[in-house]
């Protein structure tokens, strides 16, 4: 979706203030807020957080987009109700869940690395070399092409095998990483040595 | 600015170390414990759990783990080799998997080159090597400024790159992450791993800065 969580190449954002000796958490309710929306089997996650309506998406902290993608997750899930989550008091009539993630269950997924590699369909439609074009995408859903990027020409660098996609549940298409010149990206003000790469899945691609 | 802060006094209260316009509400910190009881009460959630991932952010997973990647990388050729050619294994070496490590690549900087990081859509990170990203990295006003000016932020961080010198920015759309490794410091031919490890910062790991 053209969400504003789709940022790359916006001005007036704010400024960079860079911190020194930065904590992990800058508050209790941090560390309880995410532990919670990483550990609750209803995951919000980043295609929740991104339908959070823009202005407060802006306007929210990195946590409170992790608080608020849970909330909306476990609503839309119907694992907890307005009414529960208003009052802060389970309904006893609601069922109690059996699924909570323990300690050593989250240690494992935290140490161990699955994979987003899946077999291949058919051979990859680009090497590296190759000019590609990104697509003109608009999709309402869930999507890894950036606006900034699409129509723009760029050069196949690498062809890392075929992942997962977010895009369409079910669905696996050869990633590859795509580098863009800073020009063809932001015109002929942008440094003539500068690039940018990215990672985008061939459905956004096409032969330039 | 209401949150403005020198920057030697540590940030002691729950709205330190947010970005411009982006301070949470004050009922914030309740609301997160009127929804742990709802969930702890209803079964969905472990506190011991919430606990042990607390843990492992704030104590085993941390810029230190990327930093030892790095100093392996500068004094053994053999593993850099291995490193540039699949890192997650060679990470893996080292002890350091997990979630958002699954796909690594290495990046690596010369004097011509510089590589920064940056995940325009969300705020991606490979947290074994890095632990969770600053606070500046999952601002808009990074994720917007990275891919359009590299050389203004690599200047809000104090480092001025050449103008012939390339910079390549790495936009982590889908689940590869990236480490850049940065230059050895000149100087610094005398010294251990130990010792080469110290020198290396989280913001030199992103590109943000130059050792």
């Amino acid at each position: 979706m053209n969400g504003v969580h789709d940022m790359g190449g916006m001005d007036g954002l704010g400024p960079l203030a860079p911190e020194a000796d930065e904590p992990v958490f800058h508050a209790e309710w941090e560390r309880r807020a995410f532990a919670m929306a990483m550990t609750s089997p209803t995951r919000g996650g980043r295609r929740t957080m991104e339908r959070i309506p823009g202005p407060e998406y802006l306007r929210m902290s990195y946590y409170e987009r992790w608080l608020t993608g849970l909330c909306m997750a476990l609503i839309e899930q119907n694992v907890v109700t307005a009414e529960e989550l208003a009052s802060g008091r389970a309904d006893p009539s609601q069922p109690k869940a059996t699924n909570a993630v323990g300690p050593e269950q989250i240690r494992r997924t935290l140490t161990t690395s699955g994979s987003y590699m899946r077999e291949a369909v058919a051979p990859p439609a680009f090497e590296a070399g190759d000019r590609v074009r990104a697509r003109n995408l608009n999709p309402l859903g869930h999507t890894r092409l950036p606006r900034y990027v699409r129509g723009r020409e760029g050069r196949i660098e690498r062809h890392h095998g075929t992942q997962i996609y977010p895009d369409v549940a079910g669905e696996a298409h050869p990633l590859y990483t795509v580098r863009f010149s800073a020009r063809e990206l932001w015109g002929p003000d942008a440094s003539e040595r500068d690039s940018v790469s990215l990672d985008l899945w061939e459905p956004y691609l096409e032969r330039a | 600015m209401a949150h403005d802060h020198d920057p030697h006094d540590h940030p002691s209260h729950g709205r330190a170390g947010h970005e411009h316009g982006q301070e949470p509400p004050a009922d914030i910190a309740l609301r997160v414990k009127a929804l742990e009881s709802l969930l702890v009460e209803k079964g969905l959630v472990d506190p011991a759990a919430m606990d042990a991932l607390v843990d492992h952010f704030e104590h085993k997973v941390g810029p230190r783990n990327g930093a030892r990647v790095v100093a392996r990388a500068w004094v053994d050729p053999a593993f850099r080799g291995r490193l540039m050619n699949d890192a997650s294994a060679a990470i893996a070496e080292l002890g350091y998997a997990g979630a958002q490590g699954e796909h690594m690549v290495a990046l690596e900087n010369t004097p011509k080159v510089h590589n920064l990081v940056v995940c325009t859509l969300c705020s991606c990170y490979p947290w074994p090597v890095l632990g969770l990203p600053p606070v500046w990295y999952k601002s808009n006003a990074y994720r917007s400024r990275a891919v359009i000016d590299p050389r203004g932020v690599l200047k809000a961080f104090g480092t001025e790159l050449p103008e012939d010198v390339e910079i390549r920015v790495w936009d982590s759309t889908a689940e590869i992450r990236y480490l850049v490794i940065p230059e050895r410091p000149a100087g610094a031919e005398g010294l251990d791993e130990n010792a080469l490890a110290a020198l290396v910062t989280r913001d030199g790991m992103i590109g943000a800065a130059r050792l």
